[in-house]
């Protein structure tokens, strides 16, 4: 009886020491699986998933405290890839984040415009130059729709135009890929 | 030197070892329109042209509205190394630098270069011929193709100076005169009335390639283009007789699609392109004969691209023929000219049955890469209607597997596409895809193989294209949060700075020893 | 010798294949088959799990329990021996791959619980084999598991792009498919006694 206690005990305690030194040995630092979420997200920064920015929403995702589904600008791609990555159901958009949009850019009306630079503080992906007092443009290569910018502007200057018109946004209909 | 076939081509093998895989015996529909000589297109009171008529960038407009330009003078020049430059194909005036609808499955409208023509049809005196080409090198014959205008007239319209520049050795040129899909023609009647042209044109061509050999690769069913060539690759080496170039002909069997660019490289010199390579990765280039006539009349009579031959056919047409067409020259034009329809026609196609798309209407001008102009009659659109049931489930029967002649997996791709699983679907090989349509002909469950396994491609170059843009937002975000994190340690530096008490002892006795 | 050994390997991964003829190891080959990727790599963890948990039970059955008389507590033992190995997997797991770690999620410590492994400890016992032996066992058992695991996931990526009949989706498919390759398994009894 004696016997078996001590030798369980001292298996117990081996395996113990061993798993406790492995643990420091095998540590992991950072957060590899919110990198590799983050590199899915579409880098908007626009903050319709209810977080300030895609990091902080890729890293909600792996504390598990949001769901892949938050997403509006990623779309149905975005969410189809989470849910792959991550071995999960893929699911439709969350409406209450946004609904799914044809990309669009901001475009200042230069001559409402009064140099304030208020929106060239919001973007952030500094898309906009400009200097105080001085015309405020946005760069169209740089833009990313987030609409950010909107809110600032005291005269309202800013619209929101299609990103891809015309023939190069042309698409051949996805066809009937039968029953 | 010619091979020739032998026998049936189904089961045996191609003298160098390799056949295509697959493919498809079609219904030819050439007699029609290769009875008659090419005609000489009209020259229309309007020419609209296109800016983007290629593979590339767009071309950039160099003459402004109420200019007056002469026959083959550059309106637009190229916009960067991939492009090439817009020729007057007619002397005139231009009225307008507008959208106007084009030859493209879409239906809308680019930006064109629209000239009125005149009667005068003057010459513009900018045009050079180089009668002494061998005395060029390499790079001035490239300039002088790039400066033409010519881009591959195939159907690609890929801009021929690149191809031309090869970052590998080139051993082998490979003229494409096999025009294997059905009705199309021109290459045929181009072949038996300007074969001189074409031959002198290989000679070109292997000059600014540095390569010694080219085989012009014909089908077996053009007997008078073949016959033609034959006698112009003779003519060749009679007048040279240092032979320093090595022309052949090469007869392959008329199956769709042997005039695959892959597909005619297997067969001619049994060399198999790599997944996802060029022919240049086995040292090959190939080139159209229409292409490879263009470059003899740019380096030879200094003409760049200005007008084609098109082929105008199908059951709805009169009188089925080829017309060298001006570029411009809205359709309605040739089809006038070809005497119209005889019969209510359901819809035009550009290109042919296999490959080409319905055009937007019968006003949208001849571009680089129009090759064929198919008028479909209602009769037939009904017919057609009728023979397509309605899409049904695949029954893994691997039909397609077995046509498939750049040997792919339909069936994979086709189950792929649908699940949306583009990952699968670009590792099975869907970018080696050449959307022939052979696959679609031989499915009995009327799947529409080749649109789908078009917009996978379509949708997967969109994804790549957000990629990339979501890492340059990335990238700009996190230069951003940088460039805040500097300047808020900045300004704390300084203000540290200020709160330094020997600092402010310093500053104090400046003032004291200013007063 | 080394023809009894190929004929252990064998048997343990085609003739009693431990998953499909045994019917042990379930839980992992259904939950963890969605994917191919995720397959593989708990595929992989079973694999160290088993052959090392193997050859630790055992070294423990032959040098602490039969010499101290406490065959009784072998159950207890082995389970504590697992323990500790997927415990040191799952670290050694997470720090290669966190991704795998992530998605493998509470799988990787149910290998503890995993009968095919427990199975194999006590089967080794049961079969009075030597240590090179139960080596084999354990990573015969192993291979037929991993074997088995990723082929389904193969299958079951393609029964997800396939037209399956609505009430048959999901994990209905799955087990039925399951349920036909056990069949096929079924032609290797026999085999090997």
């Amino acid at each position: 009886m004696l016997s078996a206690i001590v030798a369980i005990t001292t298996l117990a305690a081996v395996f113990g020491l061993l798993l406790g030194f492995s643990a420091v040995r095998f540590r992991v630092d950072g957060d590899p699986i919110a990198d590799q979420v983050e590199a899915l997200l579409p880098q908007t920064q626009c903050g319709q998933c209810t977080f300030p920015g895609c990091r902080p929403y890729a890293e909600a995702i792996v504390r598990g405290e949001a769901d892949i589904n938050q997403c509006p600008p990623g779309g149905e791609a975005t969410i189809r890839a989470l849910a792959d990555l991550l071995d999960r159901e893929p699911k439709a958009l969350n409406p209450d984040n946004g609904a799914e949009k044809p990309r669009v850019l901001a475009l200042i009306d230069e001559p409402r415009c009064i140099g304030c630079t208020l929106c060239i503080q919001a973007c952030p992906v500094d898309a906009i130059v400009g200097a105080p007092k001085q015309m405020h443009t946005v760069i169209a290569a740089e833009c990313t729709g987030c609409e950010l910018c909107l809110p600032p502007c005291p005269v309202d200057c800013i619209d929101l135009v299609p990103a891809d018109d015309g023939i190069a946004a042309w698409r051949w209909p996805e066809p009937d890929h039968g029953a | 030197m010619v091979h020739e076939p032998g026998k049936s081509r189904r089961k045996g093998a191609a003298p160098t070892g390799a056949r295509m895989h697959g493919g498809l015996k079609l219904e030819p529909h050439k007699a029609e329109s290769t009875r008659e000589p090419i005609l000489r297109g009209p020259r229309p009171s309007e020419l609209v042209l296109p800016l983007a008529q290629h593979m590339g960038a767009a071309a950039k407009a160099r003459v402004a509205v109420g200019d007056h330009v002469a026959r083959g003078q550059p309106l637009a020049d190229a916009d960067g190394y991939l492009s090439a430059p817009v020729h007057a194909p007619a002397s005139g005036t231009v009225v307008a630098i507008e959208p106007r609808r084009i030859a493209h499955p879409s239906g809308l409208a680019t930006p064109c270069i629209v000239l009125e023509t005149d009667a005068a049809d003057h010459d513009w005196d900018g045009l050079h011929a180089h009668p002494q080409w061998r005395d060029l090198t390499p790079e001035q014959v490239r300039t002088l193709v790039r400066d033409a205008g010519i881009v591959g007239l195939g159907g690609a319209a890929f801009p021929t100076h690149v191809k031309l520049n090869p970052a590998l050795t080139v051993d082998t040129l490979v003229l494409n005169g096999a025009e294997c899909e059905p009705y199309i023609s021109c290459d045929d009647r181009l072949m038996r009335e300007r074969a001189a042209q074409v031959v002198a044109g290989a000679e070109i061509l292997l000059h600014a390639l540095q390569a010694k050999r080219c085989v012009i690769a014909i089908e077996e069913d053009k007997p008078e283009a073949i016959a033609a060539i034959k006698t112009g690759i003779a003519a060749q080496r009679r007048r040279s007789n240092t032979s320093d170039f090595d022309l052949a002909l090469e007869v392959v069997p008329a199956i769709y699609p042997q005039g695959g660019e892959r597909q005619l490289i297997a067969t001619v010199t049994g060399r198999r392109v790599p997944s996802g390579g060029l022919p240049l990765n086995v040292g090959v280039v190939c080139h159209n004969v229409a292409t490879a006539a263009a470059v003899a009349a740019a380096v030879l009579d200094g003409e760049p691209l200005t007008r084609r031959v098109v082929t105008m056919t199908g059951d709805a047409m009169a009188a089925p023929r080829n017309v060298d067409a001006l570029y411009g020259t809205p359709v309605s034009a040739l089809i006038a000219a070809c005497g119209g329809y005889d019969a209510p026609v359901d819809r035009l196609v550009m290109g042919g049955p296999m490959m080409g798309f319905a055009l937007p209407g019968d006003d949208v001008p001849v571009v680089k890469a129009m090759n064929c102009i198919l008028a479909e009659s209602d009769a037939i659109a009904a017919q057609r209607r009728r023979s397509v049931k309605q899409v049904q489930p695949c029954i893994r029967c691997t039909a397609c597997e077995d046509a498939c002649p750049a040997e792919l997996l339909p069936q994979q791709l086709h189950w792929f596409a649908r699940a949306r699983d583009f990952d699968q679907a670009r590792d099975h090989a869907l970018f080696d895809c050449i959307e022939c349509g052979v696959c679609d002909a031989v499915c009995p469950s009327d799947i529409p193989l080749a649109a789908q396994f078009r917009w996978a491609k379509a949708e997967i170059r969109a994804r790549d294209d957000e990629r990339s843009r979501a890492e340059l937002a990335k990238h700009r975000f996190e230069a951003r949060a940088q460039r805040l994190a500097d300047e808020k340690r900045e300004r704390e530096e300084r203000l540290k700075k200020k709160q330094d008490p020997a600092a402010i002892e310093a500053a104090l006795a400046r003032v004291k020893a200013s007063r | 010798m080394v023809n009894e050994y190929a004929l252990l390997l064998v048997g343990t991964v085609l003739v009693n294949n431990f998953v499909l003829v045994k019917f042990l190891g379930l839980c992992p080959f259904m939950g963890v088959s969605r994917k191919l990727e995720t397959a593989g790599g708990m595929a992989l963890a079973t694999t160290f799990v088993l052959t090392l948990s193997s050859v630790a039970g055992w070294a423990l059955h032959k040098w602490l329990l039969v010499p101290l008389g406490l065959e009784y507590l072998r159950t207890l033992t082995f389970i504590l021996a697992i323990a500790a190995v997927v415990q040191f997997t799952e670290m050694a797991v997470k720090r290669t791959s966190p991704l795998l770690h992530q998605v493998l999620g509470i799988y990787l410590p149910l290998i503890t619980t995993n009968c095919a492994v427990l199975g194999v400890a006590l089967l080794n016992v049961q079969e009075d084999h030597g240590l090179v032996s139960s080596a084999l066992y354990g990573f015969g058992a192993a291979i037929g598991f991993s074997m088995v695991l990723v082929a389904f996931a193969a299958m079951r990526e393609r029964i997800a792009a396939a037209d399956v009949p609505v009430a048959f989706q999901g994990a209905a498919i799955a087990l039925v498919t399951a349920g036909m390759m056990s069949l096929a398994f079924m032609g290797f009894a026999g085999l090997v006694r």
